[in-house]
């Protein structure tokens, strides 16, 4: 495994396969937990650890799982990993379990990670396998904590408001810049649209890539 | 080997192997999470009470009311006792209002001795960010203007949102979601002042697992 080719697999993660914005793999919890920037920031360092360590796991131990029993292994591995990181949140940074709530033992139902496991961790090194786990679960946390940032931007108009949830500290509303925001960016509708947005966004940035590599 | 063992016992490894790496990080993490949870519990009591601290621990002093009782929701109730020198001091009620606008509303009512109200604040909620939520604390003052308040201050007819001919302020955009807490608050102190002596001699409920 050469570093350019680990390179290119953050890459494909970060960008071109973008787990959230390519794939649309994930949504419940992107569209459900992104009110706040630090929300995001933690549920996706949640799912990053879980699916580097999935693929690591699957990846380490493909030959010796028979083809018939590969998805009831994934789901065992998926389960417990998510279970640790659910008493490691709890253990150390309990009020951002109590924000995150139920979204973090509700990781195990994130389909990106079982697709990761299936179609590449099953195939790869364990190299190249953490190296996609880590891109895919950049790639996810990034998106995020984009939508979680403009979400609160707009929809409470604060910035990085509740920080000591993951840092510690004095609890703090954040830069306050004004003191209501645009209601329906908080709401649920909000996060669809906020999505939509990203997605255009992204597509409208390869569009014109292509358009430049053409001319 | 056969194929059909083969997997079976792939699998029953890969099983235990899985649950011993839970039950290693269970271990790890459990005394935190139990200091945790107490902790997270002494600071939500807190507030309710206005200054007024604890003599020994938070479950030493609780009393749970179990169903059918009087006081507002459809579970048990749990009651924190305040005593100083042995003689009762306040009492916090920790009751579901199930009337709010997205489902129950967990509050905490603390109630002096006297039976004036000390503090209320929100345990948890699911109203609606921005409007309902406004009830919570660190949202807005809404919450606060019940301290100090009893049963006759407003009269009975009076524990009501403006809106409904009542004394107490509502939340533009949110009528439900008031309504619903004012309205267990009124309960819960009809509750204490009929029960007053029974809460504070009773012995205390040992903790719940």
């Amino acid at each position: 495994m050469t570093t350019s080719s680990l390179v290119e697999r953050l890459r494909v993660g970060l960008w071109k396969d973008n787990p959230g914005l390519v794939q649309l793999l994930g949504l419940c919890p992107l569209l459900a937990v992104t009110t706040t920037f630090v929300n995001g920031l933690g549920l996706g360092i949640a799912t990053l650890f879980v699916l580097a360590c999935s693929n690591v796991l699957v990846s380490a131990t493909r030959r010796w799982i028979r083809h018939e029993i590969r998805i009831p292994i994934y789901v065992l591995i998926i389960a417990s990993l998510v279970t640790c990181i659910e008493l490691i949140t709890k253990a150390w940074f309990p009020s951002l379990d109590r924000s995150l709530g139920i979204f973090i033992p509700l990781i195990v139902t994130n389909c990106a990670i079982i697709a990761r496991a299936e179609i590449f961790a099953s195939r790869n090194s364990i190299a190249a396998s953490l190296a996609d786990g880590i891109g895919m679960g950049a790639g996810f946390t990034v998106l995020l904590v984009a939508v979680g940032f403009f979400r609160e931007l707009i929809g409470n108009g604060s910035m990085f408001s509740d920080l000591s949830m993951l840092f510690g500290g004095e609890p703090s509303p954040g830069l306050v810049l004004v003191d209501n925001g645009w209601l329906l960016a908080i709401l649920p509708p909000g996060a669809f649209f906020s999505l939509a947005l990203a997605v255009a966004a992204k597509n409208a940035i390869d569009r014109k890539k292509k358009m430049t590599k053409r001319a | 080997m056969s194929a059909v063992l083969k997997s079976g016992v792939t699998l029953a490894v890969i099983a235990a192997v899985c649950a011993a790496l839970v039950a290693i990080t269970y271990s790890l993490t459990s005394e935190r999470i139990a200091v945790n949870e107490k902790a997270w519990l002494e600071k939500s009591l807190e507030p309710a009470l206005a200054g007024l601290t604890f003599e020994g621990s938070v479950s030493g002093s609780m009393l749970v009311v179990r169903t059918p009782h009087d006081l507002p929701g459809p579970d048990d109730v749990i009651i924190y006792r305040v005593y100083a020198d042995d003689l009762p001091v306040a009492a916090l009620f920790a009751v579901t209002a199930r009337d709010g606008y997205a489902g129950a509303i967990r509050v905490l009512i603390g109630i002096e001795y006297d039976g004036t109200v000390t503090g209320i604040r929100i345990l948890e909620h699911r109203e609606t960010p921005g409007l309902g939520d406004k009830i919570v604390a660190s949202r807005s003052d809404w919450v606060f203007q019940f301290d100090g308040r009893s049963l006759g201050d407003p009269r009975l007819e009076q524990w009501s949102i403006r809106r409904d001919g009542g004394e107490f302020d509502q939340l533009t955009g949110a009528s439900v979601t008031p309504r619903a807490v004012i309205k267990v608050t009124k309960e819960t102190l009809i509750y204490f002042a009929a029960h007053r002596d029974e809460i504070f001699s009773a012995p205390a409920t040992e903790d719940r697992e």
